[in-house]
């Protein structure tokens, strides 16, 4: 009776949510929708409001490759994201890892001081950070792209939580076998956490690849240009080719979107990760 | 569990690699950026001239405006956001909802995409022969484009409408998660006692979710005071700088123009002293209405 009494009540009002959430969907999608069928359309149909894919795929994609160095940035895109991704995700979980199971009043204290550092807004440091990279002439190197960005207070928290939750016991257990404190670490810890590994991943390669702010402060050469760079660089010209430009959006976006759908569960644990 | 010495140093080395990081590359710069606001002069001639800096951003008027620009986009479209976040996700928190899975994919998806991308996207949409002009003109709206982007309203709008599209479907994530906490039971008791919708979305589903709230109303102040890739890529700061932010015009000064790293420096510390004074507020104000 109760049930059946609830479940009136709210189907009346799930039309209402189905509606609103069809409809926001729907503008949710939209833009990255046309964005693709944009890339596979004429300049001339983009401005027609063809909303069907065309054929042009291949012409705009060829041109694109004459007048920018779509090879170079992808391959620097990548090599920037998975080097900074790989280096960060072992230095965070690191300490994220000795933060909780080493702590103390020192460290707690350290922990402290390093949270204050998500206060601090990327312009306040940018200057300094880009005469360090310069007078260590560090410009247009990987180092460059991935030195501010390896430690971060957020990866680091994330870790520092997981093992919370990681068992004392077995550390105890694992000492009494004689397992070395790095032993741990490595055989007992990083294979039980694949879920915060991969949360973490995401966020990081997304950030990492759609970094442009720094980027375009310390990769000046045209040789260490990245695809969000590239495709910003397309639209400093007086007339714009809409379907060239939609193919290299697209080809920055593809990458980002794939690990959205594979990895979106862990997305999702990343970004909320913080407030368990 | 006690530490014997070696373990406690075994700790201090693990930690050291990302401490001694965030120190050089976020602590040190910061210190120095301090040092180099108190400085003027351009390129490497710097000298100290006190708070000649901070005195000079409040009479530089582009400055203003793009502190006034932050604003706009601050008070506007950060309670824009938040409260649609707020009811998709209250939406999505149903049991009987179908197609859940479908909507949230759907909704969460432009977080996926570069905020260079997005930007672009944006600006060829409202682009004077973009789509959304095709079909204000198709349906008779209009006679001719209209010159979104070139006229100051028109872009602030463009770029609000652009960070809502961005950014809803990251924030309503939050807040899904922080409803995953509340027994659903309290709903379902509230019904039988005749609740409506929206009285549980205002006294169940908002105060419980408060902290949540208060987080992400914190680093969308915090975000909003650092935009920086859609004022270069959506509007390029124009029509006149009536879309240009802090960050872009901070950039301009350091590394477009001649260099003024001085200056540069005191006008990002004033966004420091803002997002650290907002949180400071949120924070006085979430902990009131308890």
């Amino acid at each position: 009776m109760i049930n059946s009494a609830i479940n009136k009540v709210n189907k009346k009002g799930n039309g209402i949510s189905y509606v609103i959430l069809s409809i926001v969907s729907l503008l949710s999608v939209f833009p990255l929708a046309w964005m693709i069928v944009s890339a596979t359309n004429k300049s001339v149909d983009v401005t027609r409001g063809v909303l069907i894919p065309g054929a042009a795929f291949f012409d705009n994609f060829k041109q694109l490759l004459a007048v920018q160095n779509v090879g170079t940035a992808m391959i620097n895109s990548f090599k920037y994201a998975i080097v900074l991704t790989v280096l960060s995700l072992l230095v965070c979980s690191l300490a994220g890892y000795a933060f909780e199971v080493y702590h103390d009043k020192g460290k707690d204290l350290v922990m402290k001081i390093i949270l204050t550092a998500m206060m601090v807004p990327f312009v306040a440091v940018l200057i300094p950070l880009f005469q360090m990279i310069a007078s260590a002439k560090l410009l247009n190197t990987t180092a460059a792209f991935i030195l501010p960005s390896i430690s971060t207070p957020i990866l680091i928290m994330m870790f520092r939580q997981s093992a919370r939750s990681f068992p004392k016991d077995i550390i105890e257990a694992a000492r009494i076998d004689g397992l070395k404190e790095h032993q741990i670490f490595y055989r007992m810890f990083f294979p039980t956490q694949k879920a915060t590994y991969a949360a973490a991943l995401t966020i990081t390669f997304m950030a990492a690849w759609n970094a442009y702010l720094w980027p375009t402060v310390v990769m000046t050469d045209e040789k260490s240009l990245t695809m969000p760079m590239l495709v910003a660089n397309l639209i400093q010209g007086y007339v714009t080719d809409y379907g060239v430009l939609m193919v290299g959006v697209l080809l920055t976006t593809l990458p980002t979107v794939i690990i959205f759908f594979v990895l979106q569960k862990y997305f999702a644990e990343g970004i909320t990760g913080s407030i368990k | 569990m006690m530490l014997n010495k070696k373990q406690s140093l075994t700790g201090w080395i693990f930690l050291a690699p990302a401490v001694l990081l965030i120190a050089i590359f976020s602590f040190v710069p910061m210190i120095r950026a301090l040092l180099l606001s108190f400085q003027s002069g351009k390129g490497a001639n710097l000298a100290f001239t006190g708070v000649g800096n901070y005195v000079r951003m409040f009479s530089d008027k582009v400055f203003m405006q793009s502190l006034m620009n932050n604003f706009i986009y601050l008070i506007i479209q950060v309670p824009i956001m938040l409260v649609a976040a707020l009811i998709l996700a209250a939406m999505l928190n149903n049991k009987n909802l179908k197609f859940k899975g479908l909507f949230r994919t759907a909704i969460f998806l432009p977080c996926a995409t570069s905020l260079v991308s997005y930007a672009i996207i944006f600006r060829t949409l409202f682009a004077n022969d973009g789509l959304i002009n095709f079909f204000l003109i198709k349906l008779g709206i209009l006679d001719t484009g209209y010159q979104f982007l070139t006229n100051s309203t028109s872009a602030r709008i463009v770029i609000i409408i652009a960070l809502v599209w961005r950014w809803t479907g990251y924030n309503m994530v939050f807040y899904l998660a922080g409803l995953q906490n509340i027994d659903y039971s309290i709903y379902e008791a509230a019904r039988i006692d005749g609740a409506s919708t929206v009285q549980i979305f205002r006294k169940i589903t908002v105060p419980l979710l408060k902290p949540i709230i208060l987080l992400t109303a914190i680093m969308s102040t915090n975000g909003t005071l650092q935009l920086f890739d859609e004022s270069v890529n959506l509007t390029g700061g124009g029509p006149a700088n009536a879309t240009i932010t802090m960050s872009h015009y901070i950039y301009n000064i350091s590394f477009k123009y001649v260099p003024k790293f001085g200056y540069a420096a005191a006008m990002s510390f004033l966004i420091l002293f803002l997002v650290a004074f907002l949180a400071l507020v949120q924070m006085r104000v979430g902990d009131k209405r308890d």
